[in-house]
């Protein structure tokens, strides 16, 4: 009797997660009348916008991704091996991104990196990309901090960093030769988490005024029929992908360790 | 960091270490802190720079009160309807005598759903319960219910609701999972051979500790639903009146006409979710006292 209504409470809430799934699947491929086809992800795949704004995305990505490493990786060191007084401090600057919409942050950027400022970001091009990167990195900051201090915490910092400089090892080499292996699990899954989130990102892309995929979406959404769904299936893949990929490395690392 | 001075030749007493953390410190502030702070400001700001209230007390027109509370409302509508189904579904996952082989996948499929918001989520929705829909067709073909007739409309609050629910949902599930494993055995069979039947050891052992953690969630959830964008603007454009996209219209085209009551608007977001959070925060420390 419970085990039917777990099973009821289950597979209707599993049914509210399918359908929309299949509507959009569905309804992707019924561009051409009367027959399925996949006419509508021809249409996508040979609209030039969408190479371009989907590279311009994932080349975005990529940055937000290696600035976030290079800045969330030292820094969650540091914090362990030297300062550990500072941690509810960082912490609590790292969870803000939660607490403040994006959209409020991305009007803060525009107000303050303006023509018209002392570093005026939003005058040019690349300035403009480097402020999307730099909100990219914002809005990433809680899952990479999470996840490479979670990494961290599974090793003994102390001992590597002094094991290494008995070795005659400087900071550099430490950081990219000692620790980074070491975590590359956790890095790797906020990297991923890191791409999925930036690569439909809206909100700043638009009010920033960059040809970025999440406007990209919505302007076709706003003119046609059939493209959309069809871009919702190719953003759930990605999306989906990115989360494999999380799984994929935690349980290898996992393997690793379990055969040492 | 890397050509920060070796610690062992430091003999001065100047807290040197601090500089570790200098380009944290400088991104969070140039990034995060500083446009945070230049809203905040400009609240409090005339047009000619002068401290003022005129500006939140600009804000009680009509159409910004009902703009706020229709996004209250609906943050607490999807919060509240996100963390029964997630809780529910959680539950039946946990205790229900399930299979395990359910749960990872569970688990997985929740990581991807509560990601998957914004624009494409909408596209999904629209081809799901929108006019030309999957489920409005067929329930119109098949069992001949007008879904429009009985006035649920997509592009409206509850239309929104619902599609909001599609990563409210997982969000508590993902949460709430590890704290349903936190609730030891010990204690339920405690209860059970002090003769405590099942539902007086949830409502007085397991709700009582589990409390915390699910109206932390619930403030998650709320900031959560409060904040998005997208969603709700590629679902229904710019017309429906709700804080962000007012916010996101008025950053665009100064729609309100006075740039300081823009500020105004957000600072009222940010003290919202702000609100939403600070109880999340104190509540789950408090929590994970006892899932240890």
């Amino acid at each position: 009797m419970k085990r039917l209504f777990a099973w009821a409470v289950l597979v209707s809430g599993c049914l509210f997660f399918l359908l929309p799934l299949i509507g959009m699947t569905e309804f992707s491929l019924k561009m051409r009348r009367g027959v399925y086809s996949f006419d509508a992800y021809v249409r996508v795949f040979e609209d030039p916008r969408f190479w371009e704004t989907f590279s311009y995305s994932l080349t975005l990505a990529a940055a937000t991704i290696i600035f976030g490493v290079l800045l969330v990786v030292p820094t969650a060191y540091w914090v362990r091996l030297k300062l550990p007084q500072a941690r509810p401090i960082i912490e609590f600057i790292t969870l803000l991104p939660l607490v403040i919409p994006a959209i409020v942050i991305v009007f803060g950027y525009i107000r303050l990196y303006n023509t018209s400022s002392i570093l005026p970001l939003t005058g040019s091009a690349l300035g403009t990309d480097i402020l999307l990167t730099m909100g990219y990195a914002t809005l990433a900051l809680p899952y990479m901090y999470r996840a490479v201090d979670t990494g961290l915490r599974t090793i003994d910092v102390a001992t590597l960093t002094e094991a290494a400089q008995s070795l005659g090892a400087g900071w550099f080499t430490i950081l990219a030769r000692v620790i980074l292996p070491n975590v590359m699990t956790a890095v790797l899954s906020g990297a991923f988490l890191t791409l999925a989130i930036v690569i439909g990102e809206f909100t700043m892309a638009a009010l920033l005024n960059r040809p970025a995929f999440g406007p990209f979406m919505q302007l076709l959404g706003a003119n046609r029929a059939y493209e959309p769904p069809a871009l919702a299936v190719i953003a759930f893949a990605i999306t989906w992908g990115c989360m494999g990929l999380i799984q994929l490395v935690t349980r290898f690392s996992k393997h690793e360790r379990a055969k040492a | 960091m890397p050509d920060a001075p070796s610690p062992v030749r430091i003999k001065r007493r100047l807290p040197l270490e601090w500089l570790g953390i200098l380009p944290f410190v400088a991104f969070a502030l140039m990034f995060l802190i500083l446009p945070t702070m230049k809203i905040v400001i400009g609240a409090f700001q005339s047009p000619d720079g002068g401290f003022t209230f005129q500006n939140l007390i600009d804000l009680n027109t009509d159409s910004i009160r009902s703009a706020y509370i229709t996004s209250i409302e609906l943050s607490l509508i999807t919060a509240i309807l996100g963390c029964a189904v997630g809780f529910a579904m959680a539950s039946a996952v946990v205790f229900g005598g399930l299979p395990k082989r359910v749960r990872g996948p569970l688990l997985t499929f929740s990581g991807v759903a509560s990601n998957f918001a914004g624009v494409p989520l909408a596209f999904a929705f629209i081809a799901t319960l929108g006019p030309a829909g999957l489920v409005t067709l067929w329930l119109k073909t098949e069992f001949g219910i007008n879904l429009r007739a009985m006035g649920f409309n997509l592009l409206s609050f509850w239309g929104l609701v619902v599609t909001y629910l599609f990563f409210q949902i997982p969000l508590m599930i993902l949460i709430i999972i590890p704290a349903l494993d936190g609730l030891k055995r010990e204690w339920r069979e405690a209860a059970q051979v002090l003769g405590a039947t099942g539902a007086q050891y949830w409502r007085m052992v397991a709700l009582p500790i589990l409390f915390p953690s699910l109206l932390g969630t619930f403030a998650l959830l709320f900031a959560n639903a409060f904040g998005a964008v997208a969603t709700a603007f590629a679902l229904t454009g710019p017309q429906l009146n709700i804080v962000p996209i007012k916010l996101f219209a008025q950053i665009r085209g100064d729609v309100l006409g006075n740039p300081n009551l823009g500020y105004a608007l957000a600072f009222g977001m940010i003290l919202i979710t702000g609100l939403a959070n600070v109880i999340y925060i104190v509540l789950r420390t408090r929590s994970e006292r006892w899932l240890k």
